[in-house]
C-alpha cells in the first residue's frame, strides 16, 4: 500500500522542465518529490536532440560526454532548389551546438535533481488534481495501480507537451491547429552527412515546418520532420511520417541507411501564453508552450524556465504564500529571459510558413551569396529587400 | 452517424501527440497507451495530429 503523503514542491514530470525545477527547489531548502509516469526518465525519447551551447553556462549544467552524442560547428538552411545559407555557430547562435542524446540528457539532470535532495518516483501518474479552499493543493497520484494523495504546497506542472495539469487547474494552454507541428524521426546508421553541419531542409517537404539532418556521429543523424497540423487535412493520417519517407526516398545517401530508432511527438509553436500560473501551481516547459515556435526547440526555455520555478517554489513555501500572486515572480523571471524572443520568433513563422518554394529558394540564393557575418533577422530581412523588395513586402512590418 | 476515434494500437507510439491538440482533453497519454474519454466529440484533430497515422475516424458500432 503506497500512503497518502505530504511535501513541500511537488513536480510533476521529469523531463528536463521538471528536473531542473526540481533540482532548484530543494537546493533551496524545499522538500520536494518529483513523478514520472514513465517508468524510465529520458525513455522514449521524443526529440530532435539538436541544442545550443550558449546557455548550459547559465544555468551550471557541465557538458558530459555522458549524453553529448557530436559537436557541430555549424548549420546550413537547404532550400528546394538546393541553395545552401551556412551559418555558423556564432552567426545562428540559436538552436546549434551539441547533439545530445536526450535520454541520457534527462537522466542527468533528473541525477543533479536527486543530488540536490530531491526525492524521485517513476512509474507514478497524476490523474487528477487535489484542491484546498479553492487552490490546486497537489495531486492524485497512481503507482502500480495503487491510488495515492500526494499534498502540496506548491505544485509544479512539467508534464509535457500532452500537459493536464495545466486544464485541470483552469490554465488555458489551448492550441491553434496552426500553433501546432507534427513531428516524426528516424535516427539513421550508415548514412552520407557532412559531420560539421546540422542541416535544416525548408519548403513543401515539409509544409509549414522544416525537415532536420541533426549530426549523431560520422555516419549517423538524427532524420526528422515537423509539418504544420493546420495543413494536414482530415482523412490525411500519418502525413509527417509519409512526407519524411518521401524525403528520405529521394536521397540515396540517406535511403541506404539502416534505422535503429524511430521517434514521434510534436511541438507547440505559439505566441507566449497569456499566464502559466493559478493558485498552487506553476507550469513550465512544454506544458507551459515554451518552446521556441521558430525552431521548435524548447530544452534551453524549459530549463532557464525551471531554474527560476524552482527558486520561486522555494520562496513560496518559505513565506507560506503559494498563491497566484506570489507566483508573479515566476511570471516575471521566465518572460524576462526569453519571452520577447518567442514572441519574435513567432511572428517570423507565421511569415515563413506563408511562402512558397520559389520565395525559399530566391531568399536562400540571396543568403548564399551574401558574406554573412552577423545573422539576425532585421540583417537578414534587409539582405533580401535589396534584391527582391516584392519578397519583403509581407515582412515590412519587422523590418520598421 | 458520429465517428469516434479508434487508436491502432500496434502503430501508436504513444507520443502524445493527439493528446495536446485535443480541444476537449478528452484524451490522455497513461504511461505506456493512450486512453479516449467520453467527452471525445468525434471532431477528428488527434487523426490529423497523429504522426504516424494510428489514429482512425470510424463510426460508431
Amino acid at each position: 500500500m503506497t500512503a497518502d503523503r505530504s511535501v513541500d514542491v511537488l513536480v510533476v514530470g521529469a523531463g528536463p522542465a521538471g528536473s531542473v525545477s526540481a533540482k532548484h527547489a530543494a537546493k533551496n531548502g524545499a522538500r520536494t518529490l518529483m513523478i514520472e509516469k514513465r517508468q524510465e526518465i529520458g525513455s522514449p525519447v521524443r526529440c530532435g536532440e539538436g541544442i545550443a551551447r550558449a546557455w548550459l553556462d547559465e544555468l551550471g549544467i557541465r557538458p558530459d560526454k555522458k549524453w553529448i552524442s557530436h559537436q557541430v560547428t555549424g548549420a546550413r538552411v537547404i532550400s528546394p532548389k538546393g541553395h545552401v545559407v551556412t551559418l555558423t555557430e556564432k552567426m545562428a547562435g540559436n538552436e546549434v551546438g551539441y547533439v545530445i542524446e536526450r535520454d541520457n540528457f534527462d537522466r542527468a539532470l533528473a541525477e543533479e535533481a536527486a543530488a540536490a535532495g530531491a526525492e524521485v518516483m517513476v512509474k507514478t501518474s497524476a490523474v487528477e488534481v487535489l484542491r484546498r479552499d479553492g487552490r490546486i493543493a497537489g495531486v492524485k497520484a497512481k503507482h502500480m495501480g495503487e491510488t495515492f494523495d500526494i499534498h502540496a504546497k506548491v505544485v509544479v506542472g512539467a508534464d509535457g507537451f500532452e500537459s493536464q495539469l495545466g486544464r485541470w487547474a483552469g490554465i488555458d494552454t489551448s492550441l491553434k491547429p496552426s500553433d501546432v507541428n507534427v513531428c516524426f524521426e528516424y535516427t539513421l546508421k550508415h548514412i552520407d552527412i557532412d559531420p560539421r553541419f546540422n542541416d535544416f531542409y525548408v519548403g513543401s517537404c515539409a509544409p509549414g515546418g522544416y525537415i532536420w539532418v541533426f549530426i549523431k556521429g560520422e555516419d549517423a543523424a538524427n532524420v526528422g520532420i515537423g509539418v504544420q497540423l493546420s495543413k494536414i487535412k482530415a482523412g490525411d493520417r500519418g502525413a509527417a511520417k509519409r512526407y519524411l519517407d518521401a524525403f528520405i526516398a529521394r536521397r540515396p545517401g540517406l535511403a541506404k541507411g539502416s534505422p535503429i530508432r524511430e521517434v514521434a511527438g510534436a511541438v507547440s509553436c505559439c505566441q507566449p501564453l497569456d499566464s502559466v500560473v493559478a493558485d498552487g501551481i506553476m507550469l513550465v516547459g512544454d506544458a507551459a508552450r515554451m518552446i521556441d515556435p521558430l525552431t521548435g526547440g524548447g530544452v534551453a526555455n524549459s530549463c532557464r524556465a525551471g531554474k527560476v520555478a524552482g527558486e520561486v517554489a522555494a520562496q513560496a513555501v518559505q513565506a507560506g504564500d503559494g498563491s497566484k500572486r506570489f507566483f508573479q515572480a515566476y511570471e516575471k523571471g521566465w518572460r524576462a529571459k526569453f519571452e520577447d524572443q518567442m514572441y519574435r520568433n513567432w511572428m517570423a513563422k507565421e511569415k515563413l510558413v506563408t511562402l512558397d518554394d520559389a520565395t525559399f529558394d530566391k531568399a536562400c540564393e540571396v543568403l548564399a551569396e551574401a558574406k554573412l557575418e552577423v545573422v539576425n533577422t532585421l540583417e537578414i530581412l534587409r539582405l533580401i529587400q535589396r534584391k527582391y523588395p516584392e519578397l519583403i513586402k509581407e515582412f515590412e512590418d519587422l523590418i520598421k | 452517424m458520429e465517428k469516434k476515434p479508434r487508436i491502432e494500437r500496434l502503430y501508436c507510439m504513444h507520443c502524445g501527440a493527439c493528446v495536446g491538440c485535443c480541444p476537449e482533453n478528452a484524451l490522455t497519454l497513461q504511461e505506456v497507451w493512450i486512453e479516449l474519454l467520453p467527452n471525445c466529440t468525434g471532431c477528428g484533430i488527434c487523426a490529423r495530429a497523429c504522426p504516424v497515422g494510428a489514429i482512425f475516424m470510424e463510426a460508431e458500432k
